[in-house]
């Protein structure tokens, strides 16, 4: 398996906060990898320093060899990386459908002012995209009408849709339903594995990570501090204590 | 019947109304002309209003054009050049303006726009040597494939270049709002930030939209100069500009046809309230602004499309 995304070194500080204090990660292809930790770690950084929407103080991240800090979100996407949001951010006043159909027309690059958005061949990509993640139900819904889990999804359907090579997920399962949590992260993870898509994601769900993830990155204050398979970390017992919570002498709660 | 194909069907209809009407009652010829010009217009703000943006300075484009037909025509007086050269000086101007204004939203891309509108105002008051300050200037008569048209002939020959364009452009704007282009304008107003991870550089979806209401806005203001024949900075003032964002809500911010239902009934309420309550009929726009605001969001076509959905019901 080769590299496919490099964080070397990366530093980041909110005033007095460090959010990244010397990252270094290697995103294998492929793999599907977990990010946990507490709140405040700085595991939604990492996400929005690798997809532009925030620059290191320091350090470099580089995709296929290639630095991204500097570039511009929509010069990452275009490179094959896309993400979704921890708060669903779709076309509040378009259907599902719709905010399918425009991810793939901006994946086509071209904006035409002309032809209709719901062009044949967007509509029918845009319909075998939703039928893959389950939504063709909530098609012709509008956006501000869906349940948390059907937002969740269209979030990510549309990131799907620009056929990145890697997707950058902050908080797939957050806010979803506790009954259909594992049906969407089954969907998911058999929708990411169909399309060869190397995933990393930020999860507090640790049960959804040892569903789906090959490693887990353990976040703690701006560093890493446990990385591999998730059998071994999350047995790990200083990962125990300090992220999922689980105190000498039994009884979980969970990190919120 | 589809929705779209409906919408058609009443845009023609309505255009032939406009035609027997101007054909029945001649003086009427010249409000409806007006109507058709700022209808145009119109269509500019409702692109613009579909992106979530109100620009309170449109009339600076109108009053672009129309001003370069008032310098132009004593050189070269025919119509079927003027237009696209004074059309072709809004759109110019309108990128360069909107290579700045894309950058800001809401109440700041509002103010910028209704700020470079004003100064342009003073320019056209103060400038008198160029422009005869108030006075404005008086246009030639001007020729159509070189013959000169006088009287109801000339009437009828500008009424038909509005009505055209008024077609032309209606249906350009509605096939532009169904791409993606035009939908990812609403994307501006919803989730801007999702446009820029999906790829999509949203400043430029707005200039684009932007450059091509400062194109319709110089069409109308061609007109307008042709019709008037008579330029001032009144052309350009921020009463001007207002009167195009009152007559999008009037005619229902959602709809082309709306742009030229809500200036036809617009110009009509005008003429005949400012005939017979000359001292009262700004009070009844007011009123009336209030009254579609809290009752009649969709505007007139909104009032129409729920008519027909009670009908149907």
């Amino acid at each position: 398996m080769s590299v496919l995304l490099s964080a070397q070194d990366l530093r980041l500080a909110f005033g007095g906060v460090k959010a990244a204090d010397g990252i270094n990660l290697d995103v294998m292809e492929r793999e599907f990898l977990a990010i946990i930790g507490p709140n405040g770690a700085g595991k939604t950084t990492f996400i929005n320093m690798s997809t532009g929407h925030l620059r290191p103080q320091g350090g470099s991240i580089t995709y296929q060899g290639r630095q991204v800090l500097g570039m511009k979100p929509r010069d990452i996407v275009r490179m094959g990386i896309a993400r979704s949001f921890q708060l669903p951010q779709l076309f509040t006043e378009h259907t599902v459908l719709e905010n399918a159909a425009m991810a793939v027309a901006a994946r086509e690059g071209t904006f035409s002012p002309f032809r209709p958005l719901l062009r044949p061949a967007f509509r029918a990509e845009a319909e075998a995209l939703l039928e893959r993640f389950g939504l063709t139900a909530a098609a012709h819904q509008r956006a501000d009408a869906l349940n948390e889990g059907t937002r969740k999804l269209t979030d990510i359907a549309m990131a799907v849709a620009m056929k990145p090579r890697l997707l950058l997920m902050d908080e797939p399962t957050s806010g979803v339903a506790a009954a259909d949590k594992m049906a969407v992260v089954e969907t998911l993870a058999r929708v990411l594995r169909e399309a060869g898509v190397t995933a990393v994601f930020v999860e507090h769900d640790m049960d959804v990570v040892a569903r789906i993830a090959d490693r887990v990155a353990v976040w703690g204050q701006g560093r890493i501090a446990a990385l591999g398979p998730p059998e071994q970390v999350l047995s790990d017992p200083m990962v125990q204590r300090d992220v999922i919570g689980i105190q000498p002498g039994g009884g979980a709660h969970a990190a919120a | 019947m589809s929705r779209s194909r409906l919408e058609i069907l009443a845009g023609l209809a309505g255009a032939l109304l406009l035609v027997l009407i101007a054909w029945g009652v001649p003086w009427l010829r010249f409000v409806l002309t007006i109507a058709l010009a700022k209808g145009i217009t119109v269509l500019g703000i409702l692109l613009l209003l579909r992106a979530g943006q109100v620009s309170f300075g449109h009339a600076m484009y109108v009053a672009i054009a129309a001003y370069t037909v008032a310098f132009v025509a004593p050189r070269m007086p025919e119509v079927l050049l003027l237009l696209p050269l004074a059309a072709l000086a809004s759109t110019a101007v309108g990128l360069v303006v909107g290579l700045f204004v894309m950058r800001y939203r809401e109440i700041f891309f509002g103010m910028l726009n209704l700020a470079l509108s004003m100064v342009f105002y003073s320019l056209l008051e103060k400038l008198y040597t160029i422009t005869h300050g108030t006075d404005g200037i008086r246009l030639p008569v001007p020729t159509f494939l070189g013959q000169t048209l006088t009287g109801p002939t000339y009437e009828w020959a500008v009424f038909g270049i509005a009505l055209v364009l008024a077609i032309g452009f209606a249906l350009l704007v509605r096939v532009y709002l169904a791409a993606p282009l035009g939908q990812a304008l609403a994307g501006i107003k919803t989730r801007e930030a999702r446009l820029e991870f999906m790829g999509v550089p949203a400043r430029y979806v707005l200039l684009s939209a932007y450059a091509l209401s400062a194109l319709m806005a110089g069409c109308g203001g061609t007109i307008i100069a042709l019709t008037s024949r008579h330029v001032t900075p009144a052309l350009a003032y921020w009463t001007a500009s207002g009167e195009l964002v009152f007559i999008a809500i009037l005619g229902g911010a959602g709809s082309v046809l709306g742009a030229f239902l809500g200036a036809v009934v617009y110009e009509l309420t005008r003429v005949y309230a400012a005939a017979n309550l000359a001292d009262a009929w700004q009070l009844i726009l007011g009123t009336v602004l209030l009254l579609v605001i809290l009752f009649a969001p969709g505007g007139l076509v909104g009032m129409a499309q729920g008519l027909r959905r009670r009908k149907s019901a």
